[in-house]
């Protein structure tokens, strides 16, 4: 498979006076995860609805598997939706074997952690192991396109974890994937990263692309809590790293005069700016504009 | 004043919720409790809370007008408006007339919700919705605010907001206790705890689970013990419990690399 799997050409979607997305053109290849960032509101959601065919777009184009995303190229996509599109009144069998029949592919094999669960009714399930029949059903017919909305949100770091091997496996065997997420170190697995604020694609790339050339001021102090309210009170874009405080593209100097004021002893120094940073940066000048 | 559940055991039905966990959480600082799905964070929350009696332990807390609690649920009626659910609530706890509106412009103005002040919970955003929560859990300024996992599925500027929230509750005197499944804002809290199948897998300090951490970490490639291995981006890390790697580069482990370290010693140890 060569080419763009999933395609959007300035495409735009407007629900009354309200613009959800402006204007968006971008693309998933082959054996490439793409990932989709941007705050609640910021027009994820319905970029993925329209790549998908569930809602039409007011204007542009969009293209799964070079043509429109009609009911045939479905079939060679898998998805699995933030509520992760479940039947919680059928069993885990019963899941799997409607979604199968579906897509007119083999029921798949249970693995060994879910072999006791297959008659439990899927609402009796805990959130990791729904998750996981959510990937089974998704993937069970080799798609050749995925797409996950936030697909590890609430589970632990070990689920997370193997839920990313079969994410790569799944790119490694040529299937193009697109993933939202709010995890930043989830973020940092992906190839390529598309960046969106107030409905428009902001910042596009790898993630040093995306920070470019924006730097941050990291605060070392010991009383963290007071130093941040000193700072947000200033109206300095203050963000945490850990414990530490950090204030992107700010100036030393005013920064250090703020806490000053304040009563705050800390030292600062120069850091290269995180993709948090450059979130906050580009929805600041996102809805300034 | 430390507030605290001690070796507590709760059970449901045949299944251990909690399994001999002791947590304190001291007035002025943020305690963060973090875990999967499952792992029992939110029965120690309720536990804490009053929600859940333990079957063995201790629970120490204020009384119940001094309690903050935001659930995991909603945290506000969708069909009232942010104002209307913020003056339920501190009309329970007793806030009335100019000290229940001075209070509620100072949250909502914090929150950066006043804009929203006359729209109704079920119109805000997921973010929006949970610092509405938040300052209703807060009102009353409360002696132990309990939050579980106030910034599931929140985004990082709306994320942020919450923690300075948090963190200002805590700088006034509240004893603070969080749940959230978000390894990076565990770090930032003064005590973490990690809990796996209703048992603590890990607590103190960052720098204290950072030092306790035994064994070593390898970076590769290929795999030498699959069982043993996770993947983080492109490569592969691989966990050596006593510290004696046969392959790979040896690194340091961030928090996200202990915690799956400890749970994979403890499936591997003990088999489910």
């Amino acid at each position: 498979m060569t080419g763009v799997l999933l395609r959007a050409a300035h495409v735009t979607r407007r629900f009354g006076a309200f613009t959800a997305v402006d204007d968006v053109s971008m693309g998933v290849h082959p054996g490439e995860v793409v990932g989709l960032l941007g705050a609640n509101g910021a027009g994820k959601t319905t970029l993925i609805r329209m790549l998908l065919g569930l809602i039409a777009v007011t204007s542009g184009r969009v293209e799964l598997l070079g043509g429109p995303p009609d009911r045939e190229r479905r079939r060679r996509l898998g998805y699995v939706p933030q509520g992760l599109g479940l039947y919680g009144d059928l069993t885990v069998r019963e899941n799997l074997s409607f979604s199968a029949r579906a897509y007119g592919t083999a029921e798949p094999a249970l693995p060994p952690e879910l072999t006791g669960q297959a008659d439990v009714l899927v609402r009796k399930l805990p959130l990791g192991a729904q998750r996981q029949v959510a990937f089974l059903a998704a993937l069970a017919h080799a798609p050749d396109v995925l797409v996950l909305d936030e697909p590890t949100s609430g589970v632990d770091a070990l689920a997370r974890a193997a839920l990313w091997d079969t994410i790569r496996a799944q790119a490694e065997r040529g299937t193009g994937v697109l993933v939202t997420t709010h995890y930043m170190q989830e973020a940092q697995q992906c190839d390529r990263l598309l960046l969106m604020s107030e409905g428009r694609l902001v910042a596009e790339g790898s993630e040093a692309d995306i920070i470019g050339s924006t730097t941050a001021v990291a605060v070392r102090t010991g009383d963290w809590a007071r130093a941040f309210a000193a700072l947000a009170a200033a109206g300095a874009p203050v963000m945490l790293a850990g414990r530490a405080i950090r204030v992107a593209n700010a100036d030393p100097a005013e920064l250090a005069e703020a806490l000053r004021a304040a009563g705050i002893e800390a030292s600062l120094q120069p850091v290269p700016a995180t993709i948090e940073e450059r979130m906050l940066m580009l929805s600041r000048q996102a809805r300034a504009s | 004043m430390t507030y605290s559940v001690r070796s507590a055991t709760v059970r449901f039905g045949s299944a251990m919720a909690l399994d001999d966990v002791t947590v304190e959480v001291p007035a002025g600082s943020v305690v963060a409790v973090v875990g999967g799905d499952g792992a029992g964070k939110s029965t120690l929350l309720r536990t804490l809370a009053g929600e859940v009696s333990p079957d063995h332990g201790t629970v120490q807390a204020p009384p119940r007008q001094r309690l903050g609690y935001l659930p995991a649920s909603a945290g506000s009626w969708a069909a009232l408006t942010v104002t209307q659910n913020i003056d339920f609530v501190a009309g329970i706890y007793g806030l009335a007339g100019d000290e229940l509106a001075a209070r509620r412009a100072e949250l909502l103005d914090r929150a950066g919700l006043t804009s929203a002040a006359g729209r109704l919970a079920a119109q805000l955003s997921g973010g929006m919705r949970r610092k509405l929560g938040f300052i209703m859990a807060i009102a009353h300024r409360p002696d132990l605010l309990i939050l579980d996992e106030p910034s599931t599925g929140v985004d990082p500027v709306s994320r942020i907001d919450l923690w300075r929230l948090a963190s200002e509750a805590a700088a006034s005197g509240a004893a603070v206790l969080m749940s959230t499944t978000y390894l990076d804002e565990a770090e930032r809290a003064a005590h973490l705890v990690v809990l796996d199948r209703g048992r603590v897998l890990v607590q103190g300090s960052y720098d204290q689970v950072r030092a306790g951490f035994a064994g070593a970490l390898t970076q590769a490639d290929q795999p030498v013990r699959a069982e043993w291995c996770w993947r983080r981006g492109r490569v592969l890390h691989e966990y050596w419990p006593l510290g004696d790697p046969s392959a790979g580069t040896t690194i340091a482990p961030d928090l996200e690399d202990i915690v799956i370290a400890l749970s994979l010693a403890r499936r591997n140890a003990v088999p489910s």
